[in-house]
């Protein structure tokens, strides 16, 4: 697809030397990546610390620690921080970074849009945080905020609710940028099927943002009509239905789970032919399978409501969609396995988290096709058995395809290579624990433990202890990888342009770390 | 050597999870069969998606696995430059989708069933309210709450100093449970008066969001007697975790007498704990 590419010239001048100045004002692509994966990782820390308070209560049956309306802030708080603040953050900062020097582009297209998107995030991030402070505490009705629970939140509501409006304001705003982005600065010569994969996932990321993050907004401003304003949208008394909340929710909320997962597969479809030394098997259909899933994603949302009442034919109609879902999605999980078949195969880490995202991802997915039948998912819902599922996606899923791409380019980010024997240790700590924490769960949840409860009967005290003991290794394990980063930041073996032997792609030909600007003049895509 | 290793990881945890106190019951890693036809088909159905996905996931690991091995650049391996195949890969988008067919089809009838809430012999409303259940056998003039017990909420406060292992049936336990009936269908009206709860008993494969304005429904007949518990199901603000279920099912001669006399007690001690209609 590229062979050479015309890297920078030198009329470049650096960053705004001023310290404070430039990281606010910066409108660089390469310095708001930065700060869009150095937000996500403070997140990280910040929700998993949430997620130890949890595992913590939960190592006993009885009530040790916290009361149970912390309990419960501590679950909303959890969710809504690791979702919005560490996994969507973590893949707009890879776009930020990797778009443009993927796609041979001097920058994003729409560069001061760029830097309100990360710091009307930050602002978001703080608002919902500080809940925490407020009398009362933060929001305690679950991420998904149902009516008529989250209608009792006190003081903390409008504050959650003009976060939510703020953080759909950056999310949309990052992705008008990205399509901008794929659509017009495309080097010459790369037509959108010669594009990466990962440029892929993102357009259609994008498209997906566009179209729910404004149904999340018209819910939560229906929450607070009906708090505030005297309407009745959720409000059976005067002629509302809180079933209605749900739909809209989960209209978002469906399509918000692939916004989760799609750059993690663009990422994975880098990684995995660069250590096969083989190109990506079948990358069209891979191509296909990720606008399959977009386009079903649209129609599945009430699988997330099977116990709600519904009639019977759309019981039937969701648990058939939502099983579909299946052949696009294994499309791309056997491509990957063909990618690695008859391939030359290293195992550095960012390889060792690759594999073990498709291997993870698909114990994930298999439960998730067992929760699409609406009869057995009567015994599954609202159950450990859930936390399990979205666990393996989400948690392990998205979370180990941005560590291995934080691995993969952190050379070319950088210009030296991290420690790779502490990137090893950090990979099997992290997956060790990672398993320990969430397999349990799915025994949990079929013996019958329900979710979002602080304290549990006795049966299911044993997967509850081994959860708590992974879930404290697997957050010691990140401060290692925390090292891992700052430590290859400071200093390591010089890396060249293109430390990975197999990686193909238009970053590869810039030098390590590129230029402040780079492809200030396009490069031609030669065939 | 490393299956030395093994063992002694393996003699470890095993020794770790059976000596862990305050386990009162041995390990249940399955979904139970239930008591009714229904929560057995639910089971069946559970189970064949288990193996079929269990198959599915060992295929997917066995080929890396072998990747990793046999084609590892360490041992020589020279990469094949092939990307694609299309008989392959068309192989692979219709088996999935036949499995699909497979597992849908069951599916769709044990759904069907469960609709079918037609031709019960009694009706049982459920109420949900923060933080318990309400239970009225319509048109029997019978009608009760159903509170956590009170040995099980003394030991859940906060720094309770009481072991929940001394608690009898720890947070599973209920000051009035329901009585139902054996072989009788039983159709159940769920709704709130507050926040959206769920009524979930496993024995029975019924889990049902409990919507104030509203109502839901489910049946079930149940076929042996004994007692059976459950939890709320939807999180309901504070004290979610602790307004269990507890159904006690009777022989449908002893439930009857059951039913008598709840019914004269109620009504020699109006008002006693009668629930208001909730609309």
């Amino acid at each position: 697809m590229n062979d050479h590419a015309m890297t920078d010239d030198h009329h470049d001048h650096g960053p705004d030397p001023h310290p404070i100045r430039r990281w606010i004002m910066t409108t660089n692509h390469k310095d708001l990546g930065a700060m869009y994966l150095w937000l996500s990782f403070a997140m990280f820390l910040l929700g998993g610390s949430m997620a130890l308070v949890i595992r913590a209560e939960l190592f006993q049956p009885g009530m040790q620690l916290v009361n149970p309306e912390f309990f419960n802030q501590m679950t909303t708080m959890h969710a809504l921080i690791m979702v919005f603040g560490a996994i969507m953050p973590a893949f707009v900062g890879f776009s930020n970074w990797l778009l443009p020097v993927m796609l041979g582009a001097p920058d994003m297209a729409l560069p001061r849009i760029n830097n309100w998107g990360f710091w009307i995030l930050v602002v978001a991030l703080i608002i919902i945080a500080s809940t925490l402070f407020l009398p009362g505490g933060a929001p305690a009705g679950g991420w998904t905020l149902y009516p008529p629970l989250v209608l009792q939140t006190g003081a903390s509501f409008p504050f959650m609710v003009f976060g939510v409006h703020l953080l759909g304001v950056s999310s949309i705003m990052g992705a008008i940028n990205v399509i901008a982005t794929i659509l017009n600065l495309r080097a010459p010569g790369m037509t959108l099927m010669k594009m990466p994969l990962f440029a892929w996932s993102w357009l259609i990321t994008a498209f997906l943002l566009i179209a729910v993050m404004p149904v999340l907004a018209g819910g939560v401003t229906m929450l607070l009509t009906d708090r505030y304003f005297g309407t009745s949208f959720f409000n059976a008394a005067g002629g509302g239905d809180p079933v209605l909340f749900q739909h809209i929710f989960w209209f978002f909320g469906h399509p918000e789970v692939y916004i989760i997962i799609m750059p993690a597969f663009g990422l994975i479809s880098h990684i995995i032919p660069a250590f096969s030394r083989k190109p990506l098997f079948g990358a069209d259909s891979m191509v296909y399978a990720m606008c399959g899933i977009a386009f079903l994603s649209f129609i599945v949302w009430a699988h997330h409501m099977f116990t709600v009442g519904m009639p019977l034919a759309g019981e039937l109609f969701f648990t058939f969609a939502t099983m579909l879902i299946a052949v696009p999605t294994g499309v791309k999980v056997f491509n990957w396995a063909a990618t690695m078949w008859r391939g030359s195969l290293t195992f550095e880490t960012p390889m060792l988290f690759a594999i073990a995202f498709v291997l993870l991802f698909t114990v994930g997915g298999l439960s998730g096709l067992m929760l699409a039948m609406a009869p057995v998912d009567f015994q599954y819902h609202d159950s450990y058995f859930v936390v399990a599922h979205f666990h393996y996606v989400m948690m392990i899923g998205a979370t180990f395809g941005i560590m291995a791409a934080v691995y993969f380019w952190l050379p070319k980010w950088t210009g030296h290579m991290y420690d790779e024997r502490l990137g090893k240790l950090h990979f099997w700590s992290t997956t060790i624990f990672v398993n320990l924490t969430f397999f349990p769960m799915h025994f949990a949840g079929l013996a019958g433990m329900p979710r979002r409860i602080p304290d549990y009967a006795l049966q299911f005290t044993s997967f509850n202890q081994i959860s708590s003991v992974g879930a404290f290794g697997y957050g010691i394990s990140q401060l290692l990888w925390l090292y891992v980063i700052i430590k290859c930041i400071k200093g390591g073996p010089k890396a060249p342009a293109k430390p990975w032997e197999g990686a193909e792609g238009l970053e590869w030909t810039l030098p390590s770390p590129p230029p402040y600007h780079s492809f200030t003049t396009p490069p031609v895509i030669h065939h | 050597m490393w299956k030395q290793n093994l063992r002694a990881i393996s003699a470890i945890l095993i020794i770790w999870l059976l000596a862990v106190p305050a386990l009162a019951a041995p390990l249940e890693f399955n979904m139970p069969k239930g008591v009714t036809e229904i929560s057995r088909d639910v089971y069946d159905l559970h189970m064949l998606t288990f193996w079929i996905c269990t198959v599915i996931g060992a295929v997917v690991f066995l080929v890396m696995m072998y990747s990793m091995i046999r084609f590892r650049k360490s041992a020589g391996a020279v990469p094949a430059q092939f990307h694609h195949n299309t008989a392959v890969e068309v192989v692979w988008t219709v088996i999935p989708f036949i499995i699909l067919v497979v597992m849908a089809a069951p599916s769709g009838k044990v759904l069907i069933q469960m609709y079918d809430t037609s031709d019960a012999e009694l009706t049982v409303k459920v109420t949900g309210y923060q933080w318990k259940w309400g239970y009225e056998y319509l048109d029997k003039g019978v009608s009760f709450f159903s509170t956590l017990d009170s040995a099980s909420n003394q030991a859940r406060q906060l720094d309770s100093g009481i072991d929940p292992a001394t608690v009898d049936h720890y947070l599973l336990n209920v000051d009035k449970p329901l009585v139902l009936p054996v072989g009788v269908k039983v159709r159940f009206l769920f709704t709130a008066s507050d926040v959206i709860h769920a009524w979930w008993v496993p024995a029975f494969a019924i889990k049902k969001d409990a919507i104030p304005g509203t109502f839901t429904e489910a049946w079930a007949k149940i076929d042996e007697p004994g007692t059976y518990r459950g939890q709320c199901a939807e999180l309901c603000g504070r004290d979610h975790g602790f307004m269990p279920i507890v159904v006690i099912a009777k022989p449908k001669e002893e439930f009857e007498v059951w039913l008598a006399e709840q019914k004269t007690k109620q009504a020699a001690s109006l008002p006693a704990q009668g629930i208001l209609a909730v609309h």
